[in-house]
């Protein structure tokens, strides 16, 4: 049963656009390593909704690139949460505010 | 009907991003971030996205957000004080992301035939007769392979070589994440 609805390509660009707004507010506003990685998956959400809405008209890549995202979304969570963990080891807490040793 | 289901999923995803990014507690924000992943997945399935819906549940919600909830458990992270940044932070935030939605909030005016007449009128960005025939071809293509099929075709044909460079990507991630997270190299 495919469905087709034109009507709603305005509304979720532009809910796309808020919900990729508030990963942004969050990753400016958290300290907490945890909740910045969440505010990057959120973004990425976002982005998803943008490829699935524009896939309606121009193909089914859109959806191709919805599982790219994911694969990429995926890699960087196993990474990033490693990269974190190592850093809860030396400093036994995941505040950014305790991450400074590049500030010199 | 269309219209009142994607109005409750979005103002659902809205208020549930919302509070990830207030949560003072981690597993709290994790929790709320999957009632945004679920509600996006239903939203695209309204979009006839049901390939990207299905592996919204299963790969966003399922995996990646369970190692996340799996992760913040191991650690046992105590919160004596709140990590929102102050004032400068709420500056910085508000005003930046606000910008950005007065930026994209002008996507919210796109449809099917505005981007149709758009790109008629600016020839040299596309052939605009590309522009809706290929969404009467995503149509057909689903009729006649199906949901999964329809999505088949392109990946391992147009994106076969992307396709193959994820697995490569992935298999460097776990590398990666097993190096990082070993006690001592």
């Amino acid at each position: 049963m495919p469905v087709f609805a034109p009507e709603l390509i305005g509304p979720s660009l532009m809910l796309s656009a808020l919900l990729f707004c508030i990963g942004v507010a969050g990753v400016l506003l958290r300290r907490n390593a945890i909740i910045v990685f969440l505010c990057v998956e959120l973004m990425l959400n976002a982005v998803n909704l943008t490829f699935v809405t524009m896939g309606q008209l121009h193909g089914m890549s859109g959806q191709v690139i919805v599982f790219f995202v994911m694969s990429v979304a995926a890699a960087e969570a196993a990474v990033g949460l490693a990269i974190i963990l190592s850093v809860f080891r030396h400093r036994a807490t995941v505040d950014l505010k305790h991450v400074n040793l590049l500030q010199g | 009907m269309v219209h009142a289901v994607f109005m409750f999923f979005a103002v659902v995803a809205v208020l549930s991003a919302i509070l990830t990014i207030t949560q003072r507690q981690p597993v709290g924000a994790i929790m709320w971030l999957i009632v945004t992943m679920l509600s996006l997945a239903g939203i695209f399935t309204l979009l006839g996205g049901f390939f990207a819906g299905v592996m919204q549940v299963l790969v966003y919600a399922g995996a990646i957000l369970v190692l996340f909830m799996f992760f913040v458990m191991l650690l046992q992270l105590r919160h004596k004080e709140s990590d929102i940044r102050g004032p400068l932070g709420w500056i910085l935030a508000l005003g930046i992301s606000s910008a950005l939605v007065v930026q994209l909030t002008g996507l919210g005016g796109y449809s099917a035939g505005r981007v149709a007449e758009e790109l008629t009128r600016a020839p040299e960005i596309a052939n605009p007769a590309l522009v809706l025939p290929q969404a009467a071809e995503v149509l057909r293509a689903t009729e006649a392979r199906g949901v999964v099929g329809a999505v088949a075709a392109p990946m391992f044909q147009q994106w076969l070589v992307p396709f193959e460079l994820t697995s490569v990507l992935l298999l460097a991630a776990i590398v990666g994440a097993v190096v990082l997270a070993k006690r001592r190299l």
